[in-house]
Parts: structure tokens; C-alpha cells; sequence
């Protein structure tokens, strides 16, 4: 059980609060607007990029770790950081690269599992 | 009972008569589910930096790992009780981002595997790809433009 030694317990909790927070969030905007979930995940990617383009999201991420990444939020952020450092290389067509190259192994992870996983499901599911 | 004349009294009378959800219930599931899901990727990225993967790698094998686990529990039907439950906490993390494409896609099974599965794989993380990579785009512009990132307040 040697992993368990290079746990930082610090960094656990500090990304449960933050992460469960900005779930919280979320939640709020589900009951108190007529906000679809779908309505709800662009927003919340469009609202990580702008903060991730403006270097604010950056404090939150050295701040809380995965708290701050995991949400899509951190997807968002990780998009815009990714075209700001591509511009920063490779002038204008950075800004058309960078962004999905930042994201690439996210996005093509969820088509590749995304795809896989619908395949071998039980067809029958209509009960949500 | 009185009837009902204007819109605007039905309107309150359904409001009176429907149940109001339980938003505190609902925000405090939200913050233990959301909390825990982030807190397993904090393990796994802690555990990819003690195996000396920088940051950037660690963050792309955090989203692959909670992606790929998110996609099987959705085709197993087992997302779905966590996500009734949860609310926003399997939402916002990127493991609704998965669901949200496998769960359209096991629906439309039935339409073949190209324009069914495939086809509709897109239909709620379709629009997040675009605004997400769009607004990345414009970020890149106004960076090349501005050459800062100070337009902010700091």
C-alpha cells in the first residue's frame, strides 16, 4: 500500500469543497431556473473558458487541484489555456488549434468510450 | 372553490399545489456526490504526479480515467440512479459530459449503429463542443490581439 503514502490528504479535502461547491451551484440553477441540464453543461463550459481566458480559473485550479479540473468548468478552462498557449507558439493558427489539442484526450476519450459503451448496453431503457 | 379567472391566478394556484423540491436536500446530495467524484480525481492525479507525469498529463489521464468509468455505469443503467440522485453532483463534473453522450445514443440503439448510435452520440455534448471550442477560438483572437491576459481585474 505504498500509494496511499503519496496522497497529499490536504489536497483531497481542499477538492471535495471546492468541486462539491461548484456543484452546488449547479444544483441551484437546476431548481431556481428553467434551465435544461444540456443548457446548463454549455453554460458552464463557456463560463470556465471565459474565466480561463481572463487567468482568473488559473488561482482555482493551483488552488484545489482536481476540484477545479474535474467539473466542466476545468474543461472549459483547459480549451482556452490551451489556444492562449497555442498563439503564444504559433501566432493565428494557434488560436484555431490549440484549444481542442488541449482537450484532445478528453473529447476523444468520451467519443472512443462514449461509442463502446452504447454498443454493448441492454437496448431496452426507456424508464429514466 | 372559487373559479379561476385570469392567467395569472392559475398560475398561482399551480404553484401553490405543486410540490416544491427540496433544494437544500438537493444542493447538499449535489455537494457530497460532486465532492467525492473530484476527490477520486484528485487520487488519481496524485498518484499519476508521484509517478512523475507533469501536470498537464496528469489532468488528460484524470478526465480519460472518470470518462471511460462514467461511460460504462451509464450503459449499465447505474449512472442514472446515481444522476436522480445527485443532481448537479454527476452533472457538472465531466462525468455527466459522458453520460450525456451515451445515454442519447443507447435510446436511439434501435436506428443502427452508424446514424443511430453514432448520429446521436452528438445530441447534448454536440452544442458543448461547439460553444466550448468557440469561445476558445475568440479567447485565442483577443490574446493575439490585446497580447495579455490582464484585461482582467488583477
Amino acid at each position: 500500500m505504498d500509494w496511499l503514502q503519496n496522497i497529499e490528504w490536504m489536497s483531497l479535502i481542499k477538492s471535495f469543497v471546492v468541486g462539491g461547491l461548484i456543484c452546488v451551484i449547479g444544483q441551484i440553477l437546476i431548481d431556481k431556473t428553467k434551465l435544461t441540464p444540456a443548457r446548463i453543461l454549455v453554460l458552464f463550459v463557456t463560463t470556465g473558458a471565459i474565466l480561463g481566458g481572463l487567468g482568473i480559473y488559473q488561482y482555482l485550479v493551483d488552488f484545489a487541484g482536481a476540484g477545479a479540473t474535474v467539473p466542466l468548468t476545468g474543461f472549459g478552462n483547459n480549451l482556452a489555456k490551451g489556444a492562449i498557449k497555442a498563439v503564444k507558439e504559433y501566432g493565428i493558427i494557434g488560436a484555431f488549434t490549440g484549444g481542442v489539442t488541449a482537450a484532445a484526450g478528453g473529447i476523444s476519450a468520451a467519443v472512443f468510450f462514449g461509442y463502446i459503451a452504447s454498443l454493448i448496453s441492454k437496448p431496452k431503457m426507456k424508464k429514466q | 372553490m372559487k373559479p379561476l379567472d385570469s392567467k395569472k391566478d392559475y398560475q398561482k394556484y399551480v404553484e401553490q399545489k405543486s410540490p416544491n423540491s427540496p433544494i437544500f436536500k438537493n444542493c447538499f446530495n449535489a455537494f457530497w456526490v460532486g465532492g467525492l467524484i473530484c476527490t477520486i480525481g484528485q487520487i488519481i492525479m496524485n498518484i499519476c504526479k508521484s509517478k512523475g507525469f507533469s501536470v498537464e498529463i496528469s489532468g488528460t489521464i484524470v478526465s480519460i480515467i472518470l470518462i471511460g468509468i462514467s461511460a460504462f455505469l451509464t450503459s449499465l443503467n447505474i449512472f442514472n440512479k446515481i444522476g436522480k440522485f445527485a443532481g448537479a453532483g454527476s452533472l457538472i463534473p465531466i462525468t455527466g459530459f459522458a453520460n450525456s453522450i451515451v445515454s442519447p445514443s443507447m435510446e436511439y440503439k434501435s436506428e443502427g449503429y452508424i446514424m443511430g448510435v453514432g448520429g446521436k452520440m452528438f445530441t447534448v455534448a454536440g452544442p458543448v463542443l461547439v460553444f466550448g471550442i468557440s469561445t476558445s477560438i475568440i479567447i485565442g483572437l483577443i490574446y493575439m490581439i490585446f497580447n495579455t491576459q490582464s484585461i482582467t481585474l488583477v
